[in-house]
């Protein structure tokens, strides 16, 4: 069970999940203690650990539109977060696939902080309305990087091929 | 059945026959450009090749572009120590496309990749910065992709598992009116799709607004394409195209012109009268809360930049300049211009047009993008109001969640810093 710990409208760019003063820090052990820094109090929450892995974040419409920066993927994967939102931005949605981060595109989603989700690779069950939810498959050609665990050890196959290993 | 120019290019760099949107495809890689976020790149390249016992070398270190722009100088010393990595990364592997900072061959990415023929009509090119889509205005597929992506192209020299993006024709006719130009058509789009108007789509521009357009402002349009959502925008390479690469980039080895088909298939078509356009702003915070600049005319403002990967080139500098030239700017507010790149600001110093702008009191910074999103110079105090040619108005892109940043055009820019408030250049001051 996700639980949500937070909501947001649409169009939330990078620079709201990883603002640009922070680019600087590259690392994904160590770009976790910036995601959200404006917003100081789920910012805090996260630190304190009073989000567990899985809890869910809800989201509108573009999420993730802006800057490419993967530090906006990386530090929501840090807390193994899950977005649901009722659309991606092209760049952000590959970085978090790439890096494993749980995207759940979500186009009629309705739900509220404290809410209860189950999520499965077909519907949102939102368990305190009762309501259900349609998933939008990811783009086709994401799911056998998803399948390999992530880009990392799907290139690492592929440049094991090329080497005839 | 026709093929877009993007399905054409895609095509030939995957070695496939007419593929279509939605196609899933492995293009081979001709141009790989990175920024200071090499330095993350780097950190996965290793990280693919770890336990293989097989040695990290880029695929081809001929394809890769490495430019720092971000942060230059350096503003920190962890910046500093992420440069100087990725320096003795560049030298190991014998990438000679690097432009470290320098005063001669230095800039931004986006204006470093054209003005040395590094990109041409045809290619693909990928980067780790989501203005990669500006280099469609020289005809090559670009689009921008995040570190980990990089390090999978650095290591396989191909772009894995891209869906062949569905296309938007937009047909722009008619001549701008005079201070109305690039950057007001392509926040008129901006404004009239929305900023998930091109989601996974590519917009591909077409009409005589277009073909009488210089290769500096269809850099604009392609530049912000991606505020609409678009994995890339393109205009068709034809005969300025060819000027471009010869005159200014120095190319001298055959260009192709790759066209798309008459009975190509589009996802939709835009059609645009420029004559009627009048100088746009798009308002805090989003790229598509776009206005009539006359609608906002008279709101205070506190800083006037001009520059940016968007409108940092010689022709923004010149009609402000012009603007200016002789003229002080309002003494409530500060000025930042930064130049595009070293070489832009060289023929702006040779033409007299830094002298125009310093006199009027305008402050030159660094070429860098520093300034655009908050991360090296120009913050913005709480409560304080930006005017800016750059791309972005995002809540804290200039380093200040409690300010506010509205773009224009450099004109617009301009006219305003004379009065301290937005000012409708077509209609003098207030």
């Amino acid at each position: 069970m996700a639980k949500v710990v937070f909501k947001l409208g649409n169009d939330i760019s990078t620079d709201i999940i990883y603002p640009g003063r922070f680019m600087a820090t590259v690392l994904p052990t160590e770009t976790p203690q910036y995601a959200f820094a404006d917003y100081a109090e789920f910012n805090a929450r996260l630190k304190k650990k009073e989000v567990a892995p899985g809890d869910a974040i809800v989201a509108g419409l573009n999420f993730g539109c802006g800057s490419s920066r993967e530090q906006a993927a990386s530090c929501l994967k840090g807390y193994d977060l899950a977005v649901v939102a009722k659309g991606f931005a092209r760049i952000f949605l590959q970085n978090a696939i790439n890096l494993g981060l749980n995207t759940i595109i979500c186009p009629e989603i309705e739900a509220n902080e404290g809410d209860e989700l189950e999520i499965t690779r077909e519907v949102v069950i939102n368990k305190t309305s009762g309501k259900t939810f349609k998933v939008q498959p990811l783009p086709k050609a994401r799911q056998a990087i998803i399948d390999a665990g992530g880009l990392i050890p799907y290139t690492r196959k592929r440049v094991l091929e090329k080497h005839g290993r | 059945m026709g093929m877009t120019v993007v399905e054409k290019i895609l095509s030939r760099a995957a070695g496939a026959c007419c593929l279509k949107a939605g196609d899933v495809v492995e293009p081979a890689v001709d141009v790989a450009m990175s920024h200071e976020n090499a330095a993350l790149v780097i950190n996965q390249f290793k990280d693919i090749y770890k336990d293989t016992g097989i040695d990290a070398r880029v695929f081809d270190p001929s394809k890769i572009v490495i430019i720092f722009d971000h942060r230059v100088p350096a503003e920190s010393s962890k910046t500093a120590t992420n440069q100087k990595k990725i320096r003795e990364f560049v030298a190991a592997q014998g990438i000679s496309k690097f432009h470290d900072i320098r005063g001669d061959t230095g800039g931004i990415c986006h204006q470093i990749l054209p003005e040395n023929g590094y990109v041409r009509p045809g290619d693909v090119v990928v980067g780790t910065d989501s203005h990669t889509t500006s280099h469609g205005a020289l005809g090559a597929f670009a689009f921008g992709i995040g570190a980990t992506e990089m390090a999978s192209v650095w290591a396989l020299g191909s772009a894995l598992n891209i869906e062949v993006p569905a296309t938007i024709k937009v047909v722009v006719s008619g001549k701008f009116k005079k201070y109305v130009s690039p950057k007001d058509l392509i926040l008129h789009l901006i404004g009239k799709i929305s900023a998930e108007g091109a989601n996974f789509k590519v917009i591909e521009f077409h009409g005589d607004t277009i073909n009488n357009m210089s290769t500096s402002g269809r850099l604009v349009i392609c530049n912000m394409s991606v505020e609409a959502g678009a994995t890339s925008g393109i205009v068709p390479a034809d005969n300025e195209t060819v000027r471009y690469l010869r005159e200014e980039a120095g190319v001298k080895d055959d260009i192709s012109l790759v066209q798309p088909d008459k009975d190509a298939v589009y996802d939709s078509v835009i059609e645009i009268n420029a004559s009627k356009l009048v100088p746009q702003i798009a308002c805090p915070h989003t790229v598509d809360n776009v206005k009539p600049a006359s609608e906002l005319a008279g709101k205070k403002i506190n800083q006037i930049v001009i520059g940016s990967c968007t409108n940092g080139r010689l022709d923004d500098l010149e009609i402000a300049a012009k603007i200016l030239r002789g003229k002080k700017i309002s003494k409530d507010i500060r000025m930042l211009i930064f130049p595009a790149s070293a070489r832009v600001l060289a023929k702006a110093l040779k033409k007299k047009i830094i002298a125009d702008l310093t006199e009027a009191g305008a402050v030159i910074v660094n070429p860098g993008c520093g300034c655009c999103l908050g991360v090296h110079q120009g913050a913005l105090g709480d409560g304080e109001i930006a005017l800016s040619t750059t791309n972005r108005n995002f809540k804290g892109r200039m380093g200040n969640p409690n300010a506010e940043v509205y773009l224009c055009s450099p004109a617009t820019a301009a006219a305003s810093a004379l009065t301290g408030v937005i000012t409708d250049p077509t209609k003098g001051g207030k």
